[in-house]
């Protein structure tokens, strides 16, 4: 099976955030970048699946220069090359313009199943990989922790509202976001690093979509406090007799 | 005349919880530009649910009906809602912010060449139409959305909105006209077949009738450290409660999770430790009666819901706490 998976590069979740000047996006000087986490999760999944099924595991990211770390990492992780669609400016961009751009790039390599994480941890638009699969004309289905190959396609589980699930019969080629948690993420071993430096990555330039976005990022800030926070502040034993004093007297429920 | 149009989300004739929400957004984006509200229900046997939508203040009630629709799929609905969309002549088109939108609603507005503004926690009136607010970074900042041009009918705009940003009781009553959108669609154009739904065994844990909550997060680092927060919940007579990674983890049971994905939870206190707050978190605890946040992060997304907040090392302030809680009930 030959299985692509759309990463995206993100701020640590850690970062000290502070919106830019033009307010437009937040300061990007000094930040840290990591592997979006349910990108993490679905480049697992891949993983497991060349595991069982044998094929190639082919990662695909979308950013500037900087991604190329990202994409080091999946490599020694396991993932047999890489895919760059080198673009600077990502703020530019509506969903629809990255997913043209990660279509146009997935196109020339006919894969089976193309994996993504169901959201990302910076936008968190949940949707490049449901667009991607419509602009692709595949089925697709969201939200899924387990992938299983069947002599017609796949089973997925699904995971709905309220600790529900749903198992799904699909045929291939497809599409599938998957979920955090479905299985435990590897780590990468000396020998992957080691590999991974003579793994291929492929450099493409995309054609500037930008001017043909529908939505636009108008202005970024901090949120306004939806209650008013009384803080707590002094010694460690100073708040936690401040808290018991709420407790008691204003929550009542010791 | 365009349209706004809200799609209504329902199963085996029960409506979900947040389709009301929807339809309060909708209206209220419909007063503003001056234009009338529309809704849709998708499905089969839609008579009592669109009978009930027709007491509200809508110009119609759009039955999208048809045998394949009786179980949700993607490509159904996707066919039947762009159906319907265009003999509504909508300009915009409102979801709630299901999981079951999250599926089919950005591939639909793909097909108008438009993209989902998903997971909107306010409207605004700006000088060129309306503007979307989102959350960016896990809550951390906010972000106004717009459509780069006009929405119309022909490039109509997508949006859904977030749990708990409307109230379902702010709903206008009135009275609609019932139209039916006779959708043409084959067995062969569904590619996906859906299974029954399931739990995974039967829930032990009924967090929602819990009347006290102590609830860890991230901050917490290991599972070996969970420990300390037990204590402190047995100290308190609480239940234990957590975020979706520790339950992803195995660190406790997924049936202990609060969030969109797990349970939904409104007690007198909720102790959140080491939680930063992403929105997935919050719209599950959100509406609890005094919430206390412990967190070592000063503009983590939790101190925007919480009524005291406390920044610090939990590993110092837990165990200081379980210790003048006990002394307090002693």
């Amino acid at each position: 099976m030959k299985i692509i998976v759309a990463i995206k590069q993100v701020p640590e979740r850690d970062a000290q955030i502070s919106v830019a000047p033009n307010s437009k996006w937040i300061d990007e000087d000094d930040l840290n970048y990591t592997i979006n986490e349910p990108d993490a999760y679905a480049l697992e999944e891949a993983l497991q699946l060349k595991e069982k099924n044998g094929g190639e595991v082919i990662v695909l990211c979308l950013g500037p220069e900087r991604v190329t770390t990202t994409l080091r990492e999946a490599l020694a992780k396991g993932a047999d090359r890489a895919i760059h669609v080198e673009f600077d400016d990502l703020t530019t961009l509506d969903t629809l313009s990255v997913a043209r751009m990660l279509a146009d790039a997935i196109k020339p390599e006919s894969p089976d199943l193309i994996l993504t994480g169901l959201q990302s941890d910076d936008l968190g638009f949940g949707q490049t990989g449901v667009v991607l699969a419509e602009l692709l004309s595949l089925p697709h289905a969201t939200i899924i922790l387990q992938v299983e190959k069947t002599a017609t396609g796949l089973r997925v589980k699904r995971e709905l509202e309220d600790g529900w699930y749903q198992h799904m019969d699909m045929p291939l080629p497809a599409l599938l976001t998957i979920q955090s948690g479905g299985n435990k993420l590897r780590y990468a071993t000396l020998m992957g690093i080691k590999k991974a430096k003579s793994k291929p990555t492929e450099t493409v330039t995309p054609t500037d979509p930008s001017a043909s976005a529908v939505v636009d990022l108008a202005r970024v800030y901090l949120p306004e406090k939806q209650k008013k926070t009384q803080m707590l502040t002094g010694s460690t034993t100073d708040i936690a007799n401040q808290i018991v004093e709420k407790l008691k007297f204003e929550v009542r429920v010791i | 005349m365009s349209t706004v149009l809200v799609v209504m989300e329902q199963r085996t004739g029960a409506w979900n919880r947040m389709s009301f929400e929807a339809l309060a957004a909708g209206q209220q984006l419909a007063a503003t530009l001056g234009i009338p509200c529309s809704a849709a229900v998708v499905g089969t046997g839609l008579s009592p649910l669109n009978t009930e939508l027709a007491t509200r203040k809508l110009a119609a009630v759009y039955s999208v009906h048809h045998d394949l629709l009786a179980d949700y799929t993607s490509d159904g609905y996707v066919l039947a809602l762009e159906q319907a969309i265009h003999q509504a002549g909508a300009a915009y088109i409102v979801f709630p912010h299901t999981y079951q939108v999250r599926d089919f609603a950005p591939a639909l507005a793909t097909r108008f060449h438009q993209a989902l503004i998903s997971d909107v926690i306010a409207i605004h009136s700006g000088d060129t139409g309306p503007v979307f607010v989102r959350q960016l970074l896990q809550g951390k900042l906010n972000a106004d959305y717009r459509q780069t041009a006009p929405a119309t009918p022909e490039a109509p705009c997508f949006l859904s909105i977030q749990a708990g940003t409307f109230r379902a009781d702010s709903v206008e009553a009135g009275t609609a006209e019932i139209i039916s959108v006779d959708v043409e669609l084959e067995a062969a154009q569904i590619r996906n077949k859906p299974g029954e739904r399931f739990r995974e065994s039967a829930q032990t844990v009924d967090l929602s009738a819990a009347p006290l909550i102590v609830s860890v997060g991230r901050g917490i680092r290991e599972e070996d450290n969970i420990s300390i927060v037990q204590e402190l919940a047995a100290a308190l007579g609480a239940e234990l409660a957590a975020s979706r990674p520790i339950c992803d983890s195995g660190w406790l049971p997924m049936e202990r999770q609060v969030g969109s994905s797990g349970q939904t939870v409104a007690p007198k206190l909720y102790l959140a430790v080491g939680i930063s707050g992403a929105i997935q978190h919050l719209v599950g605890m959100k509406g609890s009666k005094t919430i206390i946040a412990i967190n070592k992060d000063e503009n983590a997304p939790i101190f925007e819901v919480a009524d005291y907040g406390v920044v610090g090392d939990l590993f110092e302030i837990v165990p200081a706490l379980t210790k003048a809680i006990s002394a307090a009930k002693a």
